[in-house]
């Protein structure tokens, strides 16, 4: 089983991510689950949401305590005690920063090898193809180049399905947004 | 049928649409919210034909739906914790007077201090109020147990609630099959009220009327009595309802009747007696233990006969999300009444108050701690 714990503030589209990284695991033909904690509710607070994808249908509902994948999407809460939990040698970090890996790793009060971040300047590709800072649907492109799980023609149509009500010009740039997030892994 | 991936408030939300009620009436509140919004919404859109009516408050929103039901009409409602507590008075008078009320309740906690977050805690406030009372595990069985809950109610004119784990079922994604409109009437009629137990302007009856101490208990006692009476109605419509929608169960139940479910091994030294969403986490917990079983209660009213499944083991822990402050938790209370005289250890494991997550760690810990007696908080 993999276990994806998505961390961000409200407004972010943290609970999103999660969603989409399972919706995008279902359609690949997986069990998968997803579910968000959330914080005091307004704006801006720290949410926390949980993914996870296994080849057997998943019953347990406990929170993610150990991350396989941990996906920062503001990275002023890369030290959050709450943030850190949990990590173990093996987990990899996906975030949100024009920083690099070593930068990160130095950066970070708990041991997390560089290579096993995986830095992503999403909200300067957000801004880019969004013109807003809504890093959520870059970052998943980054996940599905990184942990090769989810397909992109599955998350493409997960976004497509999620985003339906916002219009298709809304679509289009997140797609594009998702692309570049893809293409700009690959390259680095 | 296919298998759809939705978030819980959704696949419950699709459901109801899909048994076409003819009243819908609610207050938003967190965590039912999404459920009543996307209610709302297919009203909107023209792809339900129900009356929708917002209310001023809970209370309102209960009193509307008593209302349409006493008119003869297929009713819904969904509300959470200081939400029910304001219907509370309307619960008991739904009840009362026979109505078949079908209500969410998408159970979260119950302030001061004020918290959003899942328990039992609202649930536990409505347990004396005369309604079935039917807990989920996952979005399947939310849906499942919907679909049953208006024909139980509309058989036996006792209102039914269906409680689903605030945040855990409501705002969770999970895959889930929603059946449509047609293989719900392999189970569900159009709902034809009996003559003269409604209100009708052709046929004019009283209802609710004024009972003196020579007649209210035996109207009581009534009451009692049905719900008691409902138990093996309850079975019934589960295994048939299973039937005409089967769907994989994850784990292998031991025994499943609708109202109970056993996993585990056959002579367990442990037994777990849980309700909710937790029995998914308990299961995983327990799946390679040779020694523990979890007795999952469907139906806490009526509540069904456990004795079966307590003969053989050593231990009995109880895991609940609720309280009763000044004495035991409410499912406790139960199982010792109905295990007046069991010779074990029994305990009472007061767990996920206010949203606390429950672990694999935290059943694990139970498990351990088993063979003690008395009431713990984790």
């Amino acid at each position: 089983m993999l276990q994806i714990r998505v961390h961000g503030r409200g407004g972010q589209g943290v609970v999103t991510t999660a969603e989409l990284i399972a919706y995008a695991a279902f359609k690949d033909g997986y069990f998968a689950q997803a579910f968000p904690f959330f914080g005091v509710e307004r704006s801006g607070a720290p949410i926390t949401a949980f993914a996870r994808i296994d080849k057997k249908t998943i019953i347990t509902r406990e929170q993610i305590y150990e991350p396989n994948y941990l996906i920062i999407l503001d990275s002023t809460l890369i030290n959050d005690d709450v943030c850190l939990k949990g990590i173990t040698p093996n987990t990899k970090l996906i975030i949100n920063s024009k920083d690099s890996p070593e930068t990160i790793s130095k950066l970070v009060k708990r041991k997390i090898k560089a290579r096993n971040i995986l830095t992503i300047p999403a909200s300067e590709i957000a801004l880019n193809y969004l013109e807003r800072n809504i890093v959520n649907t870059v970052v998943l492109g980054a996940f599905a180049r990184l942990s090769g799980t989810i397909s992109m023609n599955s998350l493409k149509s997960a976004i497509t399905e999620k985003l339906a009500d916002k219009g298709s010009v809304q679509v289009k740039k997140n797609i594009n947004a998702v692309n570049a997030a893809f293409k700009y892994e690959e390259i680095s | 049928m296919t298998i759809s991936f939705l978030e819980g408030s959704r696949a419950i939300a699709q459901t109801i649409a899909n048994i076409q009620p003819d009243v819908v009436s609610a207050y938003p509140i967190t965590p039912q919210t999404h459920i009543v919004e996307d209610l709302a919404r297919f009203k909107a859109e023209k792809k339900a034909d129900y009356e929708y009516l917002l209310a001023e408050s809970e209370a309102a929103a209960a009193s509307i739906v008593l209302g349409a039901s006493a008119a003869g009409a297929r009713v819904y409602t969904a509300t959470s914790s200081q939400g029910l507590l304001l219907m509370l008075e309307v619960l008991y008078n739904a009840a009362g007077l026979r109505l078949p009320l079908v209500m969410t309740v998408a159970n979260r906690a119950v302030g001061a201090p004020i918290n959003i977050w899942n328990d039992h805690s609202d649930a536990m406030a409505m347990r004396d109020a005369g309604w079935v009372m039917l807990f989920a595990e996952n979005h399947q069985e939310a849906v499942d147990l919907h679909v049953i809950a208006y024909r139980l109610a509309e058989s036996t004119n006792l209102p039914v609630a269906v409680n689903v784990d605030g945040f855990i079922l409501t705002h969770s994604h999970e895959s889930v099959i929603i059946p449509d409109n047609k293989t719900i009437k392999k189970i569900l009629p159009d709902y034809l009220p009996t003559d003269g137990a409604f209100l009708d302007t052709k046929n004019p009856t009283t209802i609710g009327g004024f009972f003196t101490s020579e007649h209210y208990w035996l109207e009581r006692k009534q009451l009692d009595t049905d719900l008691k009476n409902a138990l093996p109605l309850i079975s019934k419509l589960y295994k048939q309802w299973k039937k005409i929608l089967p769907t994989p169960s994850p784990v292998k139940a031991k025994f499943e009747n609708g109202l109970l479910e056993y996993c585990g091994p056959s002579h367990p030294e442990t037994l777990i007696i849980a309700m909710g969403s937790m029995a998914g986490t308990i299961k995983e917990t327990i799946k390679d233990n040779k020694s523990v079983g979890l007795l999952k209660i469907r139906s806490f009213r009526p509540f069904p006969d456990i004795r079966q499944f307590t003969t053989s083991c050593k231990h009995i822990a109880v895991v609940e999300k609720a309280m009763s402050s000044g004495a035991s938790g409410p499912l406790y209370a139960e199982v010792g009444s109905s295990l007046y005289n069991y010779k074990g250890v029994l305990s009472d494991n007061i767990v996920g108050l206010g949203g606390r997550d429950v672990s694999l760690q935290t059943i694990k810990h139970i498990i351990k701690s088993s063979g003690k007696a008395g009431i713990k908080f984790w």
